[in-house]
């Protein structure tokens, strides 16, 4: 069993990086971009692992230790 | 006073910690490395700026995560002081002990200079050296010290005197100029709501032994 977690920042959070690449994206003529907001993928391999588990054990990494819920949502994908 | 630093991988200011606390105190604490799972008998733990971890994840998730900090956050339970500067600050946050998160800051620059920041408030155990509404000059060496709080947190943080520093000017005056990194509130620093806890993102990386050390050591009372 694999799962991939997606991790971006909350709404009204501010993303200075995305605001970055914005700006880079305007710069290269792309005027049709509103708002970037970025983030980061974690792909997990959990080896043989029901899926039922794997859900609930995803959920615990992300809340103790690979988001921090204060700022970021995320987002858990299971992928057989 | 006995003084413990916790010392991280990837970490590079936890030896200025250490030449801090002992002119300070006027004898060397203890360095204790981030595996251990016990603390030496201990009145302050200084958790040091720098870098654990190469601020893989977030700055300061992993090393918030590791085993002596379990021992830390149940000694600042119990009453133990705690100093957390600016890498410390993010790994404070990210154990629970306090509100809040770090990020990037706004302007995208890392920021390594003397700032003014304002003293909110008076605090039994730091701040020693000055009371609220004095100005003090530190340095700043961070990337990632835009300090955010939800709406209902700063309201907290405002209520029950929790705010320790504001990015100021020299004269005090707190407003969007002086806001260096973004900081909500222009929030540089803040205490727990017992004030046993001081995290502040000031006090930064190469040139603090220069310029920094007299603010740092008028932390202590």
């Amino acid at each position: 069993m694999k799962a991939r977690v997606t991790i971006s920042l909350k709404n009204g959070v501010l993303d200075p990086q995305g605001k970055a690449i914005e700006h880079a994206l305007h710069g290269l003529g792309f005027d049709g971009v509103n708002d970037v907001r970025q983030g980061k993928i974690i792909e997990l391999d959990l080896g043989d692992i029901a899926k039922e588990n794997a859900a609930s054990e995803v959920e615990r990494m992300c809340t103790q230790l690979l988001a921090n819920t204060v700022i970021e949502n995320y987002s858990i994908e299971l992928l057989d | 006073m006995k003084a413990a630093v916790i010392v991280f991988p990837g970490s590079n200011c936890d030896r200025d910690m250490k030449v801090a606390i002992e002119q300070s105190l006027g004898h060397a604490p203890s360095m204790v490395w981030h595996a251990d799972t016990e603390l030496p008998p201990t009145d302050l733990i200084a958790i040091p700026g720098g870098f654990s971890y190469g601020d893989y994840l977030r700055c300061g998730a992993i090393a918030g995560n590791s085993p002596i900090m379990r021992e830390v956050v149940k000694k600042a339970s119990q009453g133990t002081l705690v100093l957390a500067v600016c890498n410390g600050f993010q790994v404070a946050t990210e154990t629970g002990m306090l509100p809040g998160a770090l990020l990037r800051n706004a302007n995208q620059k890392f920021i390594c200079k003397d700032v003014d920041l304002k003293v909110v408030s008076d605090n039994k155990y730091f701040a020693g050296s000055f009371t609220k509404g004095d100005t003090v000059r530190f340095p700043v060496a961070h990337h990632d010290g835009n300090y955010f709080a939800d709406e209902e947190t700063r309201k907290r943080l405002h209520g029950e005197g929790m705010i320790a520093f504001q990015y100021a000017d020299a004269d005090g005056n707190v407003n969007a100029e002086t806001n260096i990194n973004g900081s909500v509130d222009n929030i540089a620093g803040i205490y727990n709501e017992k004030g046993n806890i001081l995290a502040d993102a000031a006090s930064g990386t190469p040139d603090k032994r220069r310029a920094g050390w007299h603010g740092r050591q008028s932390v202590f009372r």
